[in-house]
Order: C-alpha cells, then sequence, then structure tokens
C-alpha cells in the first residue's frame, strides 16, 4: 500500500483539458494541492423522490411480483395479489424432504454520484440445532467448515466483514448492510459456554485460517463487550452480554485471498448461478468493496415453533464508472464483473435480480435492456422502493442467445471524463475533463493526495529539494471579437498561423499552470550511523575521562608566571638583567 | 620525587582495582542478564532412550484336547515354556521377542465347547467360557479325528483370540512330549506370525527410527500405505457431484455410517479417537479428463493418471477447522452426465470391479456410475438414491487398509474365520496394537532424542519450566510403554506410549522454543562494540604498562643482585 501511495504523491501528472466556451476573462481555473476533492456535480440531475414514483400509475404491461427484501409491511398486500409471475418449473421431488434451502440474488442500484452499487446476498437456510452440544456432522449446502465452527465453540450468533474502503453516505445513500473498513468480528456464544474468553481466542485462529484473514490478532486490546448496541439479530434466549464478544481490525487489507474462501463456502462455488460474477480482479477494482458472512438462528415458519440455522453471505461492491467508463455512461454485466449469466445455480431455489428503478420510472434517466414484464416493491430501510425483477430460475430470462447481459444506458450526457489511474512506477495519472463552464464564475479542480515514503533508493540526491509535478494544461476555444480567416493555406505571418482554425468565430487558447513542487517526507539517511557515533562517543567521553582522573599520577608543579611577568623577564633577559 | 612515585603506585592500583571490578562484577553480571534460562532436561535418561531395546512379550497358552495327547506325555502337562529371538535392526536399535508358552490340557468344559458342531461356534462358545486378555492367544491342538475342521484345513483361526490346530496322524502314538512339541513348533509359528507380531510388521512400524533397507519394495509400499499412528483421526465422506443440473443425488450418509463404519470404530475405540463428518461438494471436478473408449462405448480413467486427479479435488474439499488430527478422505464420485459411466482401468487395462481406488494417507474415492437411472427417456434432473451398502463395502475396506489393519494372506492349510459385523476379528486388533505401540515408542524417541540434540546444539533457546515437564513425563511415559511391552501388557503399553507421544510433540512444538532463535552475532556485536570497545581498550593498555613496568622493575632488581 506504501508503494502504493509513493508513486501516487511522486509522479502525480495531471491534465486538465477544459473547453472554455463563453466570456474566457472573468474566469479562473486553478490547480492546488488542497485537501478536499471538488466533485463535478450537476444539481440539475436531480432525481425524482420515491412518494412520486409509487402515485404513478403502473404500466399495464409490466406484472408485479412480491418479494421480502426487509419486513414487508401490510401495505404491500394489494400487490400480492397482482402477483401473476410464472408458475414454479421445478418438478416436486419424489424423493426424502430436503432440510436445507438455498437462495441467491443480486441488487444493482445506480447511485446519484453516477456510482453502481451491487449488492450479492446468498443465503442457506438449514433445519437443524448446533445448541448444546449436540453433534452436527453431515452436511450438504450448509458448509462443513463453519458448521465445525459453529459445534466446537458453541457460537449462537456470527457475524464476520471484510471491507475495503469507506461507505460514503452522503454520495451513495445508505449501504443494506452496512460495515466498518477493515475486518469486523461479532459473536454471540451460548449460555453453556464457560470459558468465553479462550473459546474466543480460539475461535479468532480458527477463522482467520478459513478466511485468510489476520484475525488471530484479536486479543483482549481490541475486543469489547458491549452491553446495548449488539443484541442478537436472531431468535435468542441469550441477552446477557458477558458472552458477546466484538472486536474489529480497521488495517486489515482484503483481497483476493479472503474472496477465494468466501466463495468456497457457496454450495456451487464460482461455477454457476450469480457467483459467476465474483471475479476478484474486477471486484477489487472497485470504489467499494465489503463481504460479510452472518449465522444466526432464526424461526422456520410464524410460530416458531422450529428453528434453522440461516448462513447469509453478502458481498456490496460500489463501481466507480469513471475509472473505466471512457467517459460514457453505460454500464453492463460483462462490462462490470467481466461475465454474463447463463444459468441459475441449480441448488438454489430461488435466484433474482433487482435493479432499483425507483428514481427512473419512465425511463426518463436510464434505459434498462433486456426489459423486464417483472416488477416488485419492497420497503427497505424505511424507504419504499421499485424494482425490475429478472428470475433467473425461468429460462425465458436468458432470451435466444441464452446468456443476460444487463445492461443500463444512461440518457443524460453531461460532461466528459477521463481518467487513468497510474500505476506503480510504471506510469502517472491522467485526468481529462470536458467542461462547460459558466459565464462570470470560478471553477476549482483541486486533488488530494498523500505524503509518502519511497524506497531509499529511489530518492534524488538532493531530496530536500522536493519532488516536481508537471503543469496542468487548459485548452480551449475562445471566442474572437474579429471573424478569423479559415483558410489555412493563405499568406500570414508565421506568429499567427501554428493553431489550426476551425470556426471563424473563435480561436483556439492552451494555457499551462505552474507546476507544482511538492516536499516528500525526507527521511534522515544517517541515522543508524549517527546513533553508533553518539553511543560510542558519550560512553567513550564519559568512560574515558573517568578512568584518566583515576589512574592519572598527579604531581605538584610551580605554578606558571603570569604573561606580563615573562615579557617583562624576556625583556630582562634581552638587557642582561635577571629576571623577576 | 616520593610524592610522584605514591601518585604513580596510586594511578596503577586503581587501574588495577577498575580492572578487578570489571572482572569480578562486570562480567557475571553480563553474564547472569544476557543468560538464557534453561530447565534441567533429563539427557541421560533421554540418550539412554536413543538406545532402544525393546522386548515384547506375548502369552500364549497350549491346549491339548482329548486324544491329542497320551497318558505318560500328560503327566508332564502343565508346562511353561520361554522361547526368545533378538533380532538387531540397526546399531541403536534392538528388538527381542518373548513367546511365553504354556502347555496344559483341556478342561471338562473347553471339551465341552469343542464338540459343538462348527469352528464358529466352539469359538463363540469358548469366548463365553473365559476371555483371554489383550495380546495374548489361546492355541487349541484338537486330535485329526475332530469335525471341526474341514478335511483340507489344518488351522483354523477365529474371530476371538484362539485357533484351533489339528494335530498331524503319525503324531498319535509311542513320541515323547518333546518330540510331541517340535512337530506342533512350525505350525505354532505360524500362527503366531499371524495372530501375533511379526517380524515385517515390527521393523515396518519402527520406520521413524530405522531407515529402511531398500530393495523390499512391496515392504515399503505397504508399510506406506497406512496412516502415521495417532491419537485421533477425523474421517470425511464427501459426495462429489460435479453436475447438479443432471443430477440430484441423496444418500443416507448418516444411516449408513451407524450400520457399516461406527462398530468397526467402536472397536478400534482403544488404539484412537475418531470422528465422522460428510459433506456434499456440487462443481467438484477430477483434475484429468476421462478418454473415452469407443469399444465399450465409457469412458475410462487410467491408472497412471489417477495420481493427477486428487489434488484438484483436495482443494474443494477443506480443512478440517475443529482439530489437527489427520484427515482420512473418501470421496464418492458421481461422473456427469456427459462423462458417464467411467471406469477405472488397472495396468492390464481391465476394469476394476470394484471401481475404486486409494490414495496412501490419504483416503479413497470411488466412482460410482449413475447410467442405470436414466431410463428410457431423460428428464433432467435425475433423482438418484445412492446404494449406501454397495458404497461402504468399500470405503470399508479401505479403512481397514488406511488405518493399518493388515490382512496378510494366510498360508496354506490355513483357515481365517470371517469378519463379523464388528469388521474386525480380536486378533487383528491386537496385531494393530502392537505395531502401534511400537510405532508410537519409535516415533516419541525419536522426538525426544531430536529435541533434545536441538537443545544441545543451538544454545540460544529458552527453556521453559513447562517444556522441561513436558520432557520429563515423555520420558516417564516412554520407560513405562517399554516396560509394560517387556510385560505383556500390551493395553498399557499402548496406553503410555500414546501419552508419550502426546508429552513429546507438545514439547517439540512449544512456540516458546522460538521466541530468542533468531538473534546473531553480528546484532550482538553491534550492541556491544560501544560499551566494550572504549571500556576494555584503556584497561587493557594500563594492564599492559602495569606488567611491562613490574617486568622492568624485576629485571632491575634482578641486575642489581648481580
Amino acid at each position: 500500500m506504501a508503494a502504493y501511495r509513493c508513486s501516487y504523491s511522486a509522479v502525480l501528472l495531471i491534465l486538465c483539458i477544459c473547453s472554455v466556451s463563453t466570456a474566457i476573462d472573468s474566469e479562473e481555473t486553478t490547480l492546488t494541492g488542497a485537501h478536499h476533492v471538488g466533485e463535478v456535480d450537476n444539481t440539475q440531475t436531480a432525481t425524482e423522490t420515491g412518494e412520486q414514483t409509487t402515485e404513478q400509475p403502473v404500466v399495464e404491461e409490466r406484472r408485479w411480483e412480491a418479494i421480502d427484501v426487509e419486513e414487508a409491511t401490510p401495505g404491500d398486500s394489494d400487490i400480492d395479489e397482482k402477483d401473476t409471475s410464472a408458475p414454479e418449473t421445478i418438478v416436486p421431488l419424489t424423493v426424502p424432504q430436503l432440510k436445507d434451502d438455498f437462495q441467491e440474488e443480486l441488487v444493482i442500484r445506480p447511485l446519484h454520484s453516477g456510482d453502481i452499487y451491487a449488492s450479492f446476498q446468498f443465503r442457506t437456510l438449514w433445519e437443524t440445532d448446533f445448541m448444546k452440544g449436540n453433534k452436527v456432522s453431515h452436511y450438504r449446502l450448509f458448509p462443513k467448515s463453519l458448521g465445525q465452527v459453529i459445534s466446537k465453540f458453541s457460537v449462537q450468533e456470527l457475524h464476520i466483514s471484510f471491507t475495503q474502503g469507506y461507505w460514503r453516505t452522503m454520495q451513495w445513500g445508505q449501504p443494506f448492510l452496512p460495515s466498518p473498513p477493515g475486518a469486523e468480528l461479532w459473536v454471540w456464544f451460548q449460555d453453556s459456554v464457560t470459558d468465553v474468553d479462550g473459546m474466543w481466542k480460539e475461535l479468532t485462529n480458527v477463522l482467520s485460517g478459513i478466511f485468510c484473514a489476520s484475525l488471530n490478532f484479536i486479543d483482549s486490546t481490541n475486543t469489547v463487550q458491549p452491553s446495548a448496541s449488539f443484541k442478537p439479530l436472531g431468535i435468542s434466549n441469550v441477552t446477557d452480554h458477558r458472552f458477546l464478544r466484538y472486536a474489529t481490525l480497521p488495517r486489515e487489507i482484503v483481497c483476493t485471498e479472503n474472496l477465494t474462501p468466501w466463495k468456497k463456502l457457496l454450495p456451487c462455488g464460482s461455477k454457476a448461478g450469480l457467483a459467476v460474477l465474483l471475479k476478484s480482479e474486477k471486484l477489487f477494482h472497485s470504489s467499494f468493496h465489503s463481504e460479510a458472512v452472518h449465522i444466526r438462528p432464526v424461526c422456520q415458519d410464524l410460530l416458531c415453533k422450529t428453528t434453522s440455522w440461516e448462513l447469509r453471505q453478502t458481498l456490496n461492491v460500489v463501481f466507480d464508472l469513471h475509472t473505466s467508463g471512457q467517459g460514457k455512461r453505460e454500464w453492463s454485466l460483462f462490462k462490470m464483473f467481466s461475465r454474463t449469466l447463463t444459468e441459475a445455480c441449480p441448488l438454489a431455489s430461488s435466484s433474482k435480480i433487482y435493479i432499483d428503478i425507483t428514481d427512473n420510472p419512465q425511463w426518463e434517466q436510464f434505459e434498462l435492456s433486456p426489459a423486464t414484464p417483472l416488477l416488485s416493491q419492497a420497503l427497505v430501510l424505511g424507504d419504499r422502493r421499485t424494482f425490475s425483477v429478472y428470475d433467473l430460475t425461468q429460462q425465458i430470462t436468458f432470451g435466444t442467445v441464452r446468456s443476460l447481459n444487463l445492461l443500463i444506458r444512461w440518457k443524460s450526457n453531461e460532461g466528459y471524463i477521463h481518467y487513468q489511474p497510474s500505476k506503480d512506477r510504471v506510469r502517472p495519472h491522467l485526468l481529462e475533463m470536458l467542461i462547460q463552464l459558466p459565464p462570470n464564475s470560478v471553477t476549482e479542480v483541486t486533488v488530494q493526495f498523500e505524503r509518502a515514503l519511497l524506497k531509499w533508493t529511489e530518492y534524488t540526491p538532493d531530496p530536500n529539494h522536493g519532488f516536481y509535478v508537471g503543469s496542468s494544461v487548459i485548452s480551449s476555444l475562445v471566442p474572437s471579437i474579429a471573424a478569423m480567416d479559415t483558410n489555412s493555406t493563405l499568406e500570414r505571418p508565421l506568429f499567427s498561423s501554428f493553431f489550426p482554425c476551425k470556426e471563424e468565430s473563435s480561436y483556439f487558447v492552451r494555457i499551462y499552470t505552474e507546476p507544482l513542487l511538492v516536499n516528500l517526507p525526507t527521511p534522515d539517511f544517517s541515522m543508524p550511523y549517527n546513533v553508533i557515533c553518539l553511543t560510542c562517543t558519550v560512553v567513550a567521553v564519559g568512560y574515558g575521562s573517568l578512568y584518566n582522573l583515576l589512574t592519572r599520577s598527579f604531581q605538584i608543579e610551580e605554578p606558571s608566571p603570569g604573561l606580563a611577568k615573562r615579557i617583562a623577564n624576556v625583556i630582562r633577559k634581552v638587557r642582561g638583567v635577571p629576571p623577576l | 620525587m616520593a610524592t610522584t612515585e605514591v601518585e604513580r603506585r596510586r594511578g596503577q592500583l586503581a587501574a588495577l582495582s577498575i580492572a578487578a571490578v570489571v572482572i569480578i562484577v562486570g562480567v557475571p553480571l553480563w553474564w547472569r542478564t544476557t543468560e538464557t534460562y534453561r530447565a534441567w532436561l533429563p539427557v541421560s535418561q533421554i540418550k539412554e532412550l536413543a538406545k532402544l531395546q525393546l522386548q515384547l512379550s506375548a502369552d500364549v497358552e497350549v491346549v491339548f484336547a482329548r486324544g491329542t495327547v497320551t497318558p505318560e506325555q500328560q503327566k508332564k502337562v502343565p508346562l511353561t515354556l520361554s522361547q526368545d529371538e533378538e533380532h538387531i535392526v540397526d546399531e541403536k536399535t534392538a528388538l527381542w521377542y518373548r513367546y511365553e508358552t504354556r502347555y496344559r490340557t483341556a478342561t471338562i468344559m473347553e471339551e465341552d465347547a469343542l464338540n459343538q458342531p462348527t469352528a464358529a461356534e466352539a469359538d463363540l462358545s469358548l469366548h463365553t467360557l473365559s476371555e483371554s486378555p489383550c495380546g495374548s492367544l489361546v492355541v487349541y491342538v484338537i486330535p485329526e479325528s475332530s469335525p471341526l475342521l474341514l478335511q483340507d484345513v489344518n488351522v483354523y483361526i477365529g474371530q476371538r483370540r484362539t485357533a484351533f490346530l489339528r494335530v498331524g496322524t503319525q503324531m498319535r502314538v509311542g513320541r515323547t512330549l518333546e518330540q510331541l512339541l517340535a512337530h506342533l513348533e512350525p505350525q505354532l509359528k505360524q500362527v503366531l506370525q499371524l495372530m501375533s507380531f511379526s517380524h515385517a510388521d515390527i521393523t515396518a512400524a519402527l520406520s521413524d527410527r530405522v531407515r529402511l533397507i531398500p530393495g523390499n519394495k512391496g515392504g515399503i509400499a505397504d508399510s506406506m500405505r497406512a496412516f502415521k499412528s495417532s491419537p485421533g483421526y477425523e474421517i470425511t465422506f464427501s459426495l462429489l457431484n460435479p453436475d447438479p443440473k443432471s443430477h440430484r443425488v441423496h444418500w443416507d450418509i448418516e444411516g449408513a455410517v451407524q450400520t457399516y463404519i461406527q462398530p468397526l470404530l467402536t472397536k478400534l475405540a482403544p488404539v484412537a479417537n475418531f470422528s465422522i463428518d460428510s459433506q456434499t461438494l456440487y462443481y467438484a471436478m477430477l483434475g484429468v479428463n476421462p478418454r473415452f473408449d469407443s469399444s465399450r462405448s465409457a469412458y475410462t480413467l487410467n491408472v497412471d493418471s489417477l495420481a493427477h486427479v486428487i489434488n484438484p479435488v483436495e482443494a474443494r474439499l477443506g480443512s478440517n477447522a475443529a482439530s489437527s488430527n489427520p484427515v482420512l478422505n473418501f470421496l464418492l464420485y458421481i461422473p456427469d452426465a456427459h462423462h458417464s459411466p467411467l471406469y477405472i482401468h488397472d495396468h492390464k487395462k481391465q476394469e476394476v470391479p470394484s471401481n475404486a481406488f486409494h490414495s496412501p494417507r490419504w483416503g479413497g474415492i470411488m466412482v460410482y456410475n449413475v447410467n442405470g437411472f436414466y431410463g428410457s427417456e431423460v428428464v433432467y434432473p435425475v433423482d438418484i438414491n445412492i446404494n449406501m451398502a454397495k458404497v461402504m463395502g468399500v470405503f470399508l475396506a479401505q479403512l481397514r487398509l488406511l488405518l493399518g489393519v493388515q490382512s496378510s494372506s494366510p498360508p496354506p492349510g490355513f483357515l481365517v474365520a470371517p469378519c463379523s459385523s464388528t469388521g474386525l476379528a480380536d486378533w487383528e486388533l491386537d496385531r494393530l496394537m502392537w505395531s502401534r505401540s511400537v510405532e508410537n515408542v519409535a516415533t516419541a524417541t525419536t522426538t525426544i532424542t531430536s529435541l533434545a540434540q536441538l537443545l544441545d546444539q543451538i544454545s540460544n533457546i529458552v527453556i521453559n519450566d513447562n517444556i522441561a515437564q513436558q520432557v520429563s513425563s515423555a520420558v516417564t511415559s516412554l520407560q513405562l510403554a517399554v516396560a509394560e511391552l517387556e510385560a505383556g501388557n500390551l493395553g498399557f503399553a499402548l496406553q503410555y506410549s500414546k501419552e508419550a507421544i502426546l508429552a513429546s510433540e507438545r514439547a517439540f512444538f512449544d512456540p516458546s522454543l522460538l521466541h530468542l532463535l533468531y538473534f546473531p552475532d553480528d546484532q550482538k556485536f553491534a550492541i556491544y562494540i560501544p560499551i566494550f570497545l572504549p571500556m576494555c581498550v584503556p584497561i587493557l593498555l594500563s594492564l599492559l604498562k602495569i606488567l611491562s613496568e613490574a617486568r622492568q622493575k624485576h629485571r632491575e632488581k634482578h641486575a642489581k643482585k648481580e
């Protein structure tokens, strides 16, 4: 990570190309190394609110389907009646009733900031009993490794999340499942456990092995027992917070090695169903990435006569459209995940994709292809949202090409941003923006950077001078007062004919800003040598003088005569007079 | 002049006393504070253990049934003879085998039992009469006319610790007991080799200590197959379904484990603890593409490619999260619809009848073809119920092999009773316990001696009290185990050897041994030089000066005298 930051700051080259169409003299475009990111925000694309959407009449050919993303309110009952979704294609089994069930779904929500939020949820329900030393040893859909952890450590509830990046609530709104940056683990133990701390220590070690994470660094120094805020999420009769342990590791860096074991827990692995989209090279090339595992006991039915265990694996990811979009606002499954969907996981009882179209009921903002007739409403985080639903268990969803590549194409096209992130010690950053500036305004483009240490061999001989960041460039067409002659073959002075002229009413201008001199933190290269020298000197001086003082032989000497006396003696000698 | 002389003396004294303080106080202080803590270890006892003298004793009882001994012969029994065999395996390991053989005539109740119509019934009723202890054997010598054994069978090995031996015709009359015993001797020896420890087993068990002699390839392969001795094993059954779209597979693993596997494991409980798991893995592929054999219209896996099958599957199996015992994997592979049926071919290109193979010290894989379920017209997914009896038969045989329950083929004329429901005869368990005890003792002694060697060589390692305690307890348990083996108490010997191995491993892998291991000399010098160099140079110089002055004075004195 440190190395990444190094080059970020060291070889930061920013190229800004701004096209200014009106009143260039009243504008000022600056590039500063200040501390906040100036977003080119267009408030004109403000979206419609949820209330407006629900009031609008539903288009006839759309069908409704009832789902429960969170708890459905009684108001949803009228939607249930409209449920005309196709009948189940799965033939009922002639074999013993299976006690476990698997569901998968993907929610895609275009965010206000222009990013895309994709949330995967995989749920395995198993009607079994891990409680009270009951030995469970035969697994089908539920992963064996987690089952063994639950039985060995008498776990009542387990929640673990690995997150890279910070969820920007201001720009993105609320996530479906919030999680802190780094790793978070909280566990409720069963009340039969006597040595909770010992169990917790062992459990973190085992989990760190399962998820390839440094959870083994969890110890008493970063473990707490919250008494009020982390209540059990499943059914439970334990509320004594002595059985709760909570720990976070904010430093934990999430990468492929955490995703691979997470994918292994899925019954279909990454071979079929929605999980084929989980390619790590794409998932980690995103603004926010969070994967989590939640295990808890839940009710099997309304009366809660039987309990079952729920394993919920979630993966939330926010893709930045600008890094990969080449300026065009277009999104597709293939573009984001470099895969398309061809089938649902055969073991899943339900496999669906939801696209949030609440802000876009009449397709005025973006269009969706292929279109789906299925619609669904759900109450999420206190807000009624409308979703387009693609049911992957239906063969018709995949169409004639037998693969589903969802495409969201935005209609409005404001500006152009091309951003190419740097590669460590290979290439610099490149940021190009096409902006139309209003007259008499100040536009400020700021770039945030971090100062970091380079490798010690990469410092120049005069590192304290600083490192240069090249000038940024503003290229624009400025309206001209006099009409220009566009015929370039005509005889003209050389100084006036370098830039070709396309239009008669404007001329081309390119402005370079000052280069930036960045002071990087510079290490003291001579530090180890200094320490040794200083120590040696101190010890040698102290000890040596003491030793000298003790071993030197002292003898009384006649005090030497003063300077005046000596001079007088010299004179007396010259004179031949005996000295004083 | 006198004052300068006094000053000079005083300076010399000061230099000497500083040198004395540095040597008397400073050096011991430095030594004490930088010393690594090393608790006392029973080094001499460990050295004794390095030279292993194992003595194995087995009690054998030879019972003469009515009609096998003449009255004169009968007068000399009961009689106890002991037989010793010595084998020097290598310069540090020696083996002693001792058979304490007790000869006696059968009691009336035993005679009754021997009159049962079949050997199996006789075996059972003798067992109910008296139960012989672990590690001992009873051989009944029965007359030639006895109906217990079939015509061409001379020896019958029962399910417990008994064997029936038919005495030959020519030995009926007019011989002394010694001659009779000499006649019985070779057959008796064969029985002992089969039912108790054999030299081959014991040397194989010593493989941790003794390098096996190359050349005996089959023996090495046999000894490498079984898992190493461990206090516990995890058995995992995995159903691999690479094609859940076409096959919906159901297996009653819970019932099958209860019926087929659990009785064997209950019987093996004294040897180790076992825990059983099962899981179903979807989209788990084999590592090799099977070849299509058009003559048989089937896919085939060659014996050479089997080695490549396991690795890709292994990645999906996952390790046991709850313990660190070795895992025995048993995989049931359902070939996908496009590669079905799938058969395993041996070296002669023949189908392996069980369609299964095992990998030494890893587990077994069985391919289960499901073409029979397709019927006339296939509607995917097909529901498949697995015949667990067929599967478990194969897995049980593999489990026996992997656990080291060897079924070496009996010599001609021997009849071994078929396996009971537990899948393991008492004498098979004894054999396993003999070799496991010896193996544990061998492993524990190697661990302890190499630990002692390591600690001896690297003086930087801290030896804490708990490690010293573990080492002592390992040594004590080892000594007890050796003593119990000598006394013939097999059960206790195994128990102590297990304790020894646990304690020795705990000591060897204790993390506290690693704390100060890396402390290179250049870093030590970097720390010491700034302090020691300015301190020692003046001291040494003034000491040298004093010495030379003293010598000078001495010489002057000498010169004066002359």
